[in-house]
């Protein structure tokens, strides 16, 4: 009898400390503590690159092309298994900033939500590409993940916030809502609203109506 | 007028309303009328009628390899609602009319044309108010201002710790 109300109570005890550890990260990054880095970094960060489809992919892609490779290698990115112009618009970048030397890997994952799925559904499917997420980021380890939507995104911030959680890794989510959205944010933007350290958006408006967002210019 | 040249695009999904719509004969006239004397038609996949006009020059084609190209070859660029060709078209300083797929539901680009017009960037209508926009003056459009191609990767460094 004595132990099972141990048991009961340490549990307990663990769900709090789990609970609060997730509340205070969620706090801390919608109220904007996390923006920067607190330490100088003199070495390369690893960086995984989340591509989406179609003008998902585009955005991305002049995103990132004036980063400095040097800076940021080896670079990984992940796109549907199906996407292959994603794909091969991913190697035609790599190529044309680095030459064939480039440092960079290109990882399929499923995807996790069709565009006309219910949502019951892509919970389940959700659920499942987290799970497949998993050995993804644990594998790379990256320093930052940087995201602009769609959905696929979304398990593997999920993951690599565990990850802070548990104190394992400090990834750095950079998140930036697609240049369409004008007057309201995507589905993947309200969940990384509690997730992205760093929340970027396209247009002033939308940045009014979000505080922790951040509009720093035209990006594209 | 001289002989100006006119390039519709559908995007890479399918539009075919837009294409029936500048395929009618008043809008054809409307068009020569504007100086216009060819039409290259980007279809996609959609199911269309192909026409033919006196005056006007028209050719079909599904899909394009150097779409760039065909933007700079053109002196008015119609579209669908795609937030990338807009970007394209708008990058390449070609005036543009978007014009908005009514038929799809919850399509959040009607927010990027309508704001992008709103700054004046470029027109934008439906299939059937198509004939109105097409006489507006397109030199009272204003220039697209281009990105500082470093913004984001600053913003990143500093991010990191880079800076």
């Amino acid at each position: 009898m004595m132990e099972t109300q141990l048991i009961i109570e340490v549990l307990i005890l663990l769900i709090l400390v789990i609970v609060t550890r997730v509340l205070y990260l969620i706090h801390k990054i919608t109220t904007g503590y996390s923006r920067k880095s607190e330490i100088k970094r003199t070495t390369p960060c690893k960086i995984l690159i989340c591509i989406g489809s179609g003008g998902h992919t585009t955005e991305m892609l002049q995103l990132i092309k004036n980063i400095n490779f040097a800076k940021y290698k080896p670079r990984y990115y992940t796109m549907a298994k199906t996407d292959k112009t994603s794909h091969d618009k991913v190697v035609n970048f790599e190529k044309a900033k680095e030459g064939i030397s480039s440092n960079y890997t290109i990882i399929e994952v499923p995807r996790s939500r069709e565009v006309h799925q219910s949502y019951i559904t892509s919970v389940i499917t959700t659920l499942y590409s987290t799970l497949y997420s998993l050995p993804i980021v644990l594998g790379i380890m990256p320093d930052v993940i940087i995201c602009n939507g769609p959905g696929s995104c979304v398990p593997i911030c999920v993951v690599s916030f565990i990850l802070k959680c548990m104190f394992i890794k400090d990834i750095r989510i950079v998140f930036i809502e697609s240049y369409c959205r004008v007057q309201t944010f995507s589905l993947t933007g309200k969940i990384l609203t509690y997730l992205a350290d760093n929340f970027l958006v396209q247009w002033p408006d939308l940045k009014n109506k979000l505080k922790r967002a951040e509009y720093i210019g035209q990006l594209m | 007028m001289g002989s100006k040249h006119l390039f519709v695009t559908v995007g890479t999904t399918k539009f075919e309303k837009l294409i029936s719509a500048l395929s009618d004969e008043k809008i054809l006239d409307i068009l020569a009328k504007l100086g216009y004397t060819s039409i290259q038609f980007q279809t996609g996949n959609g199911h269309f009628k192909k026409v033919s006009h006196q005056l006007i020059d028209i050719k079909y084609n599904k899909y394009f390899e150097d779409f760039q190209n065909e933007i700079k070859q053109s002196d008015l660029v119609i579209s669908h609602a795609g937030a990338g060709t807009c970007l394209e078209v708008l990058k390449t300083g070609k005036p543009l009319i978007v014009v908005i797929n009514e038929d799809l539901m919850d399509n959040h680009q009607i927010e990027l044309a309508k704001h992008l017009s709103q700054k004046e960037y470029l027109y934008y209508c439906t299939c059937d108010t198509l004939k109105d926009i097409l006489t507006k003056d397109l030199n009272l459009l204003k220039a697209y201002p281009l990105a500082d191609a470093n913004i984001f990767s600053n913003y990143l460094d500093q991010c990191m710790g880079f800076q």
